[in-house]
Formats: C-alpha cells, sequence, structure tokens
C-alpha cells in the first residue's frame, strides 16, 4: 500500500478523519513549504495538498487567486516545488503529499518527465480541476505506472450514474467538492452535503476527502461525520495572510484550532 | 449516460486540438449543452427561427462591396469586402449571439453569462438577451472598460449588468475566467461564449452560427464576381469570424485561406498577440491549443491596439487549419492596422473595426503583388465607430468629450 492507502487505514483505526490542509507553493514566500510542512504535520495534519501556481485558475476563487498570484511574483517554478518536496522528504516528512495543479503547467513539463521526477520526490498523488477523466486516460495510465495516485473529483453536480463511472477510476481518494462553486471560505457548508456525501459514499469504495469552502473546526467536525478527510484551503491561506510575519505561527495555530474536528463521534 | 471512455476520438477534436478541459462541477453543464445543441442542429425549425431573425432582425445577407478605389490604388487584385460591419451591433458577434440564444431559450435557461474584450460580444449578447427577454450578465476586464468604454455604456443601455474584472491582466482572458467562475457557481444559467474558443461544443457550436457568412460570401462572389477568390482574408482573436468565413471555403482548393493576428508592438512575449508565431500548443480555459505561454506554461501577457485580437489562445480548428497547412496565419502589427484603418475610410468610406483593419492590413500588403484578374475577400467582421476614441488617442487627437 501506498502512504495514502496507509494514511487512511491508520486514520480509520484511531477512529478519526483526515485533515489535509492546503499549501501553495512558493507562498507568502519562496521555499515556505520547507517550513510550514513539518511545523504543520506535528499541529495535527495527516496530509497535504501542495498547490503550484498558474497564472488562470479557473477553479479557484479569490483568496488562492491572489496566492497564486503571489507565488509568482516570488518566482516560484514547478521544479523549485518538486525539489522542496525533496527536501521535505529527506527531512522526515511523512504524510502525503498531493501536488495540486492545472494542467498547461504539467503538460509543458512534459508528463513523463514530470511523472518520473514527482515519484522521486516522494510525491504521492496528482490533483488536476481542470482534466476530467474523459480527457485524463493518457496521464492516469502514466500516473498508475509510477505508483502515483491521479485524484478523481465528483461535484454536487455529477450524477449518479457518472459518480460510479468516476469511482471506478479512481484511487487514493475521491475529492468530492462541497459546493456548486469555485474554492474559498464560506460561513456555512451547503445544507444538501450529507446527502450528497451518501450518494457518493453507497458508490465507491475509495476513501473520501471534502474540499471547498471549509474554513471551521465545525465545518471539519461536520464533514468528518460523512466522509473520511477534510481539505482546509483559503480559510488557511487567509489566517497566513493575516500574519505575514510569522506564517508558520500563524498556519500552526489554525490548524491546531481545526484539527479536533477530525474525531469521528 | 454512456461509460466515460478515455481514448476514443471523440466529437471536439480537431486533430489533436479542441477537447473539454473543465472542472468536474461543469462536466454535466457542458453535456448538457451539447446534447441540446445537438438536437437543436438536427431541428430543422431552430434554423428557421434563426433564419428569419437574421432577415429581419440582424440586416441579413450583409452586403458584398467590391473595393474599387482601393484596389485601383494598390494596383493589384481586386478586393471584395463582405460587409458584418452592416449587421446588427455593428459585427458578426450578433450571429453568435442570436444563434445560442435561441438555444438557451431552447434549453429553459433565464440567465445569460458572457465575456467580452472589444465589446461587441458583450453588446451582441446584451442586444440578443433584449430581444429574448433575458436576464444578461457581461464580464469585461477593467482595462478593456477603459479603452472600450463606449460599449460599455451600450450594454448598459441594452439592460446589461456589466461586472469589471480586476484579476490578471485584466482583459479578455480574465473576463472568460471570471465567467467561468460564475458558471461553475451557477451551471443553470447559460454560458454564451462569444468565440470559437473553451469547451467542446463551443468551438463547433460558434462556426456553425458563424458559417453564414461565408455561405453568404461564397454565393454573393459566385453571383456578382462570377467567380471564388483567389484568397480569403480575416483576422483572427479567438477567431470566429474567420472560421465562420473559411469554413464555405475549405474544400475550394483554389481559395487560399489566410488568418491575420495582432502583431501588436514587438515579437517578445507579452508585446503581441500572434499565437502561431510566438506560441505552442498547451491547455487555455478548456481547450487544447496554441497559446502564448512562458517556459513554465504560465500563460503569456498579450498586447494589441485592438481589444477583440488581444487574447492569449486560438480557436482549436485553427489550430488544426495550420498544423494542416490549409490555412496560412501571418500578423498585422498595430501600425499596419492603423494605416489600414485610415486607407479604407478615406477610399471607401467605411470605419474598419481596429479587429478587422488588421485583415485590411494584409490584403494592402498582398494586393499588390497579385493580377488585376485576381481577387482578395476580406472580412470586414465589424465597423470602427467603437475605436475612434483609441484612433484618435493614436493620432494625438483630443475629442471634445
Amino acid at each position: 500500500m501506498g502512504r495514502i492507502a496507509d494514511t487512511f487505514a491508520r486514520l480509520r483505526a484511531e477512529g478519526r478523519a483526515a485533515l489535509m490542509p492546503y499549501l501553495m507553493s512558493g507562498y507568502p514566500t519562496r521555499g515556505a513549504l520547507l517550513d510550514l510542512v513539518p511545523a504543520l504535520e506535528a499541529a495535527g495534519a495527516d496530509l497535504f495538498e501542495i498547490g503550484i501556481p498558474f497564472s488562470d485558475p479557473l477553479a479557484d476563487g479569490a483568496t488562492i487567486q491572489r496566492a497564486a498570484e503571489r507565488a509568482l511574483a516570488n518566482g516560484q517554478r514547478l521544479p523549485d516545488t518538486i525539489a522542496e518536496i525533496a527536501r521535505l522528504r529527506a527531512a522526515g516528512v511523512r504524510a502525503p503529499l498531493v501536488l495540486m495543479g492545472y494542467v498547461n503547467p504539467f503538460l509543458q513539463y512534459g508528463i513523463d518527465r514530470l511523472l518520473a521526477d514527482v515519484a522521486a520526490a516522494g510525491i504521492d498523488g496528482l490533483i488536476i480541476p481542470d482534466l476530467p477523466p474523459e480527457e485524463a486516460g493518457e496521464i492516469q495510465r502514466a500516473c498508475a505506472a509510477h505508483g502515483l495516485d491521479l485524484i478523481m473529483f465528483v461535484a454536487p453536480t455529477t450524477p449518479d450514474e457518472r459518480i460510479s463511472e468516476i469511482a471506478a477510476l479512481a484511487s487514493g481518494f475521491i475529492y468530492c467538492v462541497s459546493l456548486t462553486g469555485v474554492t474559498g471560505a464560506r460561513r456555512s457548508l451547503w445544507s444538501g452535503l450529507p446527502e450528497f456525501l451518501g450518494r457518493v459514499r453507497a458508490r465507491s469504495s475509495v476513501p473520501l476527502v471534502v474540499g471547498f469552502g471549509i474554513s471551521t473546526a465545525g465545518h471539519v467536525a461536520e464533514v468528518a461525520r460523512h466522509a473520511d478527510g477534510a481539505i482546509v484551503a483559503s480559510a488557511l491561506i487567509s489566517a497566513i495572510d493575516q500574519s505575514p510575519d510569522d506564517a508558520v505561527a500563524a498556519a500552526v495555530a489554525f490548524v491546531r484550532g481545526l484539527a479536533p474536528g477530525t474525531a469521528v463521534v | 449516460m454512456t461509460a466515460i471512455e478515455t481514448d476514443v476520438a471523440r466529437p471536439g477534436r480537431f486533430g489533436p486540438y479542441g477537447g473539454s478541459y473543465v472542472p468536474e462541477t461543469l462536466v454535466p453543464a457542458v453535456a448538457a449543452l451539447r446534447d441540446a445543441y445537438a438536437a437543436a442542429q438536427r431541428d430543422p425549425a431552430f434554423w428557421d427561427a434563426l433564419h428569419q431573425l437574421h432577415q429581419r432582425y440582424t440586416g441579413r445577407p450583409t452586403a458584398l462591396s467590391h473595393a474599387a478605389r482601393l484596389s485601383r490604388e494598390l494596383g493589384g487584385a481586386q478586393i471584395y469586402l463582405k460587409r458584418e460591419d452592416l449587421a446588427h451591433t455593428g459585427a458578426h458577434k450578433i450571429n453568435n449571439a442570436l444563434g445560442q440564444g435561441l438555444l438557451a431559450q431552447r434549453m429553459g435557461r433565464r440567465r445569460i453569462i458572457a465575456e467580452t474584450g472589444a465589446g461587441q460580444h458583450g453588446v451582441a449578447t446584451a442586444t440578443v438577451c433584449a430581444l429574448l427577454g433575458l436576464e444578461c450578465v457581461v464580464y469585461m476586464g477593467v482595462d478593456d472598460m477603459a479603452r472600450q468604454a463606449p460599449n460599455v455604456f451600450r450594454m448598459r443601455l441594452l439592460g446589461a449588468d456589466v461586472r469589471g474584472v480586476t484579476s490578471g491582466s485584466r482583459t479578455l482572458k480574465d473576463a472568460i475566467n471570471e465567467a467561468m467562475r460564475d458558471w461553475v457557481t451557477n451551471p443553470d444559467s447559460y454560458y454564451l461564449l462569444g468565440s470559437a474558443l473553451g469547451p467542446h461544443p463551443y468551438p463547433t457550436m460558434v462556426r456553425d452560427f458563424q458559417s453564414v457568412i461565408g455561405h453568404e460570401a461564397r454565393e454573393q462572389m459566385l453571383r456578382l464576381v462570377g467567380r471564388l477568390p483567389d484568397l480569403v482574408i480575416a483576422c483572427v482573436g479567438g477567431g470566429s469570424n474567420a472560421i465562420g468565413m473559411f469554413h464555405a471555403f475549405l474544400d475550394d482548393q483554389s481559395v487560399a485561406l489566410r488568418g491575420v493576428e495582432a502583431g501588436g508592438r514587438g515579437q517578445t512575449l507579452g508585446e503581441h498577440a500572434a499565437r502561431f508565431s510566438g506560441g505552442r500548443p498547451g491547455v487555455l480555459q478548456g481547450t487544447y491549443t496554441y497559446v502564448l505561454q512562458d517556459g513554465d506554461g504560465q500563460i503569456g501577457l498579450t498586447h494589441s491596439v485592438s481589444a477583440g485580437l488581444d487574447y492569449a489562445a486560438v480557436g482549436p480548428e485553427h489550430a488544426a487549419l495550420h498544423d494542416r497547412g490549409r490555412a496560412q496565419y501571418t500578423a498585422a502589427d498595430d501600425a499596419a492596422a492603423l494605416v489600414a484603418f485610415q486607407r479604407l475610410a478615406r477610399t471607401e468610406g467605411i470605419l474598419p473595426a481596429l479587429e478587422s483593419a488588421h485583415a485590411v492590413a494584409e490584403a494592402i500588403r498582398l494586393a499588390p503583388s497579385m493580377a488585376p484578374d485576381q481577387s482578395i475577400l476580406i472580412n470586414l467582421s465589424g465597423r470602427g465607430d467603437k475605436d475612434i476614441f483609441t484612433i484618435a488617442d493614436l493620432l494625438g487627437v483630443t475629442l471634445n468629450g
């Protein structure tokens, strides 16, 4: 089993859902991952989604757009991020690390070269929001050949039959989009979320991780009742944004505040 | 619903180009659009309704004009102008907006989202929404709003909610991002995309709605001139006017096709919008095509004097025509477009849109080397009234506001 499957098996045994922070590589400064990831792992994070900045992130709301613009302005490039992750592994980070990026920077890097470099760095999977399964065949086969999980999405708009088809292709976990919209912190979760997650659960055997709009420990606790993990992105970036001089302390405090929500009651 | 098939050749591909690279949230909405368009395509009543509107509202067929004085001055090929500038709202954009507006109505959609660069597509969409009684939200980069202020006011007069986009380069690309974010949030709205871009079925559907240009022009050339043109020229931003013109001539091997991109003010990335000479294949906003980008796959900034050509990617069918060699793609720079604008105004009494002026510039360059019994057909895709403030600025003239 890979790190992702191991992690979910262990958490299930512990009666916890996974807490998965999203960090934009190169934000708030170049190389910030090197400090943020170990600190957040110690603070209770179970897996990490590592964002690759892109100039045109059309699935993202304003917070992640701004973080991407800043990371690009900081000069963060894809090879930098891969190298930073290799250093994190060498430094003993054990949590699964999944790269999230739009398809064009990956295509320009070259898929074969990317997957070889990514696997060698100790990355466990890829999340590509503008690559639906219909366009993913070649990349998915290449991921499998490198022992990487290509994470599939389902959304509230996905019909049941399509959920079944996506579940049949899924590996690692399924990324359940918590709402019909773009990323960004929200005051409350969508009221239809439990029903939606129930529909996905009934049709899949891989862990379900929920993302988009999850902002508080209460949200995490609500998600933990119906799924296997929660991704927290924009709210974490906002927390970092408010304390630019001490990003690590701000992120740690925020993640510590979320961690109690992961207990499955 | 059929099972997900990841390998078979699918509709929506032009050679390797095209496809549908959209977030999962939008996949069902895009599929519903694809199915609704496929059904409309087979329904003669749909095309009849569109035809009626074109005759009674758009003012189709648009004229074919012989640019006699310009041709004489250049001393070479005879130049003919397909007068899309005479269509209602002043550009070819109405052809697509009406077609998609009828489709939205047929799908029972009440809220229309659109993006606009030069404002011509936004005006056309706002017009169609007023005509059909639909709610209209138009996203426009704030830089484009500044240089196309008259069109912003026109859209608002037509009842549209024009929303300025401040992200990224604050031009067309960013307006499309924002329109797609709105669509992700409101998949029951209808996204009325303005060019032959984006995920399948847009490149095919927009081309079909714009093909009326080429079909009319081909028939007019045969009837009025007695033969097909030797060369067809159209400007290429996203490429909808060009693909609409080219399509009727694809099987006419004697007819050369030439698309003209924006050469801007220089050849370095960020100074132009010449995707074929300066870009390479990649994915932008749902489609795989030639894209201006840096070595890391970050989308390049673009520049053109004309907002409608100022875009980092080109419609995927043009990418395929380029690779097959069926169409040639060149660029005209800002200065050449400005000269062509003034020359057409003085020789023919027509102010072309700055976008269309790029096609005129290419004809001015090529006509002298052709024989007087040869002919060039230009798609004069829009009129230039919207550009007079930009032109005045470039010419150093102060207009009393």
